[in-house]
């Protein structure tokens, strides 16, 4: 089948999908994005937290024909090019990243969570990322990832794109 | 609450470096941006025009002969390129780690559930799968090995005062599921009074179950056939060079030929020190002449790499009246699985520092590991110290418990310190500080007691599931202390290669850093910078793609790199930097005894010389290479255990605080606190994210974690049922870093990673039980466990 749909407010065409396909093959497979991650592919870790018509979702649990006509954002689009978002600078100053797969995910879930709640508490931040599994960090860095991005975002002057 | 404190202690003062990206900062991680973009290429990201996937076929027995098979129907589906079996693995048909008894794909049998036996390739890897689906094989199904002790026909036990007479004598009736037997390996430790006798007694059995590494990034690479009839492999490994000997012997093709790159690593924990996908994709891609990916599900992932060993373990603790160890007694077994893997070194490591960091005069250990139907078992974070930590701790809180004594103090009464020995006949020639751990844990403040106040569910066990308001929830609090080997040991010639190489690059003074180390998350990379800016004086460091283009660096297991490719790094330098000294000497024309490499120049403090390397340097290129190893370890004597097996000890411990629902059975981990020794810490951040990691994972196996085996078929190979640490399981932790410098290792550290990985489990086992009053002797502690029902 032949999906179009757009991706980090690019439009995208992709003729010969498998109808089985899902989403997260699409992009990582057929897009070139392979941003987004394959740790379980089936709805359990979180590693392919994508946006999907604004609503962060696991994008192996979408099958790619549901995404038609549809808009999917990534952790390849939290910013661009010539920058960082401060989500992902801040995951970076506080030591959130080791091995690093579950981190696009965790940034896409964190990223939402701090646009819809401004400066969660630690439980309300537990709660929101407990879709995301992590195996390398026992989670305290991402805490502090999570405190220093919603800091920085509240701030007027380092506010960055929310 | 999560700011770690540290404790410089005895780390050289000139290391604390000024904040530029030096030794002793905490500097970022080089692969940090990429991978906050999404843009680290992970060994399922590869990607080439025209590549195949490959898939494996794997064997739903445990245990079966392999009558035929037939791979008609696989090979006339459309878009399949090819499909094999053992007959096209040209060169040796068996590999493995320590012994060469692991097939690349089933022989005559398979011996556990999940044993390759075919591999298909295709242009979609649904059609891989659909062809491998059509691949007929004939089994006839054999009774499986289950227990450790069935396998080499010792007793079970079945309860605590079972005798514990050694057996000598393997029985020979039991089936052999290997030609020389099902033992790998007996190690006997066995030092004082061979029949000691003791005040106190305490006797306790102890089970640990079977932990699963559970990296997220799958096992995955992409072969590639080469024009020299050889291949170029892209993997995400964890040791590149022993990866390699094990490919080419499978291939029948020289080193040459066979030439590796590390791609991203999504974790590893241990998990792939072994091959997985490795050789099946170069026999695809040499099969096809095509690039071949390989990318496991989490189902193939749970079969495709080697688990932490479950172990029993029997142990009995004498003591005085006033809480002075009189004798330790053990016996351990680890099931090793199908094939062994590292269960020698694993059984090493579980005998030589089976009683944990204590002092004890008379000791009697026997450590087994076995072959089984179950899952082949073999490296796991914390290698054979682990399992015998819950025992050798668990037994500590019994005799406190037996004797009235506090549990901190009768570990601090006997605790290991530098100048003691080990019951392997080892002096400890390096800061020990077990009791100096225990002590600054016993002084940090305990959270503040639940139910104070109104209650969030959020801090109930159960959570937001609304189980309970605080009826039924006591609070318990836990200690416990270990150690651990740090690199190869037991005569294992260790050592790792480094080429450094410094150069000008656009005006800007450039070191480069090539190793064979495995970068798999844990920040070698960083700290290979870092050493290169300490020692050579410049910002600019790169690090080199690692691959076999450069000697091996070894294992990246053991917390070993930072200290073994660590020192390779360090010395390789030192030797380039005598030769820019040697340059600067001969610019200037006479000796100068203070010149040194900062700031891109070399300078001298007392003659007032600044001389930049761009000018000294111009288009030159300075380089070394060069092997290092630590001081030699030695074997040990095989009736005794006695020998220097290991370079370094790693000490942590933990202090556990538990609230219970003990009418459900559901624990909630409130705080966990930890100390550790890491001697010299090269980047304080990497360093507090290895002990938090490591001390969830210590928690998973306490509460969580367990690979469910029934009848040698894994029952949870999934993340649905093989539960790890989400970040609501994860409680705040205190964290003391000391640096107490070895003066053996480069710079005084000593290795991270491991330590705090054992200890933590234990600390909240210890914790349960004293929230709930049972003796509590088998982990993962389930919910039935404590409520017994």
């Amino acid at each position: 089948m032949r999906l179009t749909c757009t991706v980090n407010g690019t439009e995208q065409h992709v003729d010969d999908v498998w109808e089985g396909e899902s989403l997260l093959y699409v992009l990582r497979e057929r897009m070139g994005l392979p941003g987004s991650k394959n740790a379980c592919e089936q709805g359990e870790c979180g590693s392919c937290t994508v946006y999907l018509d604004g609503l962060p979702v696991c994008a192996c649990l979408v099958a790619a024909g549901q995404a038609e006509g549809r808009q999917v954002g990534t952790v390849e689009g939290l910013a661009d090019p010539e920058s960082l978002h401060p989500v992902q600078q801040a995951f970076l100053d506080a030591g959130a990243v080791q091995c690093g797969f579950c981190t696009p995910g965790l940034l896409v879930a964190t990223h939402d969570l701090i646009t819809r709640q401004g400066r969660p508490s630690d439980a309300e931040t537990r709660e929101a990322l407990a879709g995301n599994l992590c195996r390398c960090t026992g989670y305290e860095k991402i805490l502090d990832a999570v405190r220093l991005a919603a800091d920085r975002m509240a701030e007027p002057t380092a506010g960055g794109d929310r | 609450m999560s700011t770690p404190t540290r404790t410089p202690t005895g780390a050289p003062e000139h290391l604390t470096g000024p904040g530029s990206g030096g030794v002793g900062d905490d500097a970022q991680r080089p692969d940090g941006v990429l991978k906050v973009r999404g843009e680290f290429a992970y060994g399922s990201d590869l990607w080439m025009e025209d590549m195949l996937w490959g898939v494996t076929l794997r064997s739903p027995h445990p245990y079966a002969r392999i009558r035929s098979v037939d791979t008609s129907a696989a090979l006339a589906t459309p878009g399949v390129s090819a499909v094999l079996t053992a007959d096209d693995v040209p060169g040796e048909k068996v590999y493995g780690l320590e012994l060469a008894d692991q097939p690349v794909l089933a022989l005559d049998v398979v011996r556990y559930q999940g044993e390759p036996v075919a591999l298909v390739a295709a242009d979609h890897p649904e059609t891989a799968r659909l062809a491998a689906s059509r691949i007929h094989v004939d089994y006839d199904v054999l009774e499986p090995v289950t227990d450790a002790r069935t396998a080499l026909g010792h007793p079970t036990w079945n309860q605590v005062h079972d005798s514990t007479a050694e057996v000598t004598e393997l029985s020979r009736e039991s089936a052999h599921l290997h030609p020389e037997g099902n033992l790998v390996r007996h190690l006997k430790v066995r030092t004082g009074d061979p029949a000691p006798t003791a005040d106190v007694v305490v006797v306790g059995e102890y089970e640990v179950g079977m932990q699963d590494q559970a990296f997220l990034g799958p096992e995955s690479g992409l072969a590639v056939p080469a024009e020299d009839g050889g291949v170029e492999l892209h993997v995400a490994t964890q040791w590149l060079h022993v990866d390699q000997k094990q490919i080419c012997s499978a291939l029948a093709l020289p080193p040459e030929q066979v030439r590796l790159t590390l791609a991203g690593v999504g974790g590893a924990f241990g998990g792939r020190e072994d091959l997985s996908m490795h050789v099946h994709a170069c026999l695809l891609a040499l099969r096809t002449g095509r690039p071949v990916k390989m990318s496991y599900n989490r189902e193939e992932s749970f079969f495709g790499h080697v688990h932490r060993h479950p172990a029993t373990m029997r142990y009995e603790h004498g003591a005085t009246r006033d809480g002075e160890l009189v004798y330790v007694k053990a016996a351990i077994y680890f099931d090793g699985g199908a094939y062994a893997s590292s269960t020698p070194a694993v059984v090493g490591n579980g005998g030589t520092m089976g009683i944990g960091p204590y002092v004890v005069p008379n000791v009697h250990v026997d450590c087994y590991g076995a072959y089984t139907n179950n899952p082949p078992c073999g490296a796991m974070r914390g290698f054979g110290s682990v399992q015998t930590a819950f025992a050798y701790e668990s037994q500590m809180d019994a005799l406190a418990a037996e004797l009235g004594m506090d549990p901190v103090e009768l570990r601090c009464r006997n605790a290991m310190e530098e100048g003691s020995a080990t019951p392997t006949g080892q002096v400890i020639d390096s800061p020990a500080p077990v009791a100096e751990l225990l002590r600054r844990l016993e002084a940090m403040p305990l959270p503040a007691a639940s139910g104070d106040g109104e209650v969030d569910l959020r801090d109930m066990p159960g959570g937001v599931s609304n189980t309970t308001h605080g009826e039924g929830v006591r609070r318990g609090v836990g200690y416990a202390v270990a150690y651990k080997n740090v690199a190869f040991s037991e005569g294992y010639d260790d050592h790792s290669t480094a080429r450094v190489r410094l150069e000008v690059v656009g005006g800007e003074p450039t070191a480069t850093v090539h190793t064979a180390a495995a970068e798999v998350g844990q920040g070698l990379v960083t700290v290979e910078q870092q050493i290169a800016r300490t020692e050579l004086g410049v910002e600019r460091v790169v690090v080199h793609p690692k691959d076999t283009s450069v000697g091996s660096a070894g294992s990246t297991s053991a917390s070993r790199q930072t200290y073994v490719t660590g020192g390779a790094v360090k010395a390789a330098c030192e030797k380039v930097r005598e030769q820019v000294l040697a340059r600067a000497e001969r610019l200037v024309g006479r000796t100068v005894p203070d010149l040194r490499l900062a700031g891109g120049s070399v300078v001298s403090d007392s003659e007032d010389i600044t001389v930049p390397l761009a000018d000294l340097l111009g288009d030159d290129v300075l380089e070394a290479t060069l092997e290092w190893r630590h001081r030699p370890t030695e074997a040990i004597d095989p009736e005794t255990g006695q020998g220097f097996a290991h370079v370094q000890y790693a000490f942590s411990a933990h202090r556990a605080v538990v609230d219970v629902d003990t009418e459900l059975g559901l624990v909630k981990v409130v705080e966990m606190a930890c100390t550790q020794d890491v001697g010299k810490a090269i980047n304080p951040q990497a360093v507090v994210g290895q002990i938090q990691g490591g001390t969830a994972q210590g928690l998973g196996l306490a509460v969580m974690e367990e690979i469910l085996i029934k009848d040698g078929k894994v029952r949870n190979p999934s993340f649905t049922d093989y539960l790890i640490p989400t970040i609501l399981d994860m409680p705040p932790m205190r964290i003391e870093v000391l640096e107490y410098a070895d003066p053996h290792a480069p710079y005084g550290l000593r290795g991270v990673g491991e330590a705090p990985n054992i200890s933590s489990g234990p600390a909240v086992l210890a914790a349960i039980r004293a929230a709930t009053g049972l003796p509590l002797t088998r982990v993962p502690v389930r919910p039935e466990h404590i409520t017994g029902t």
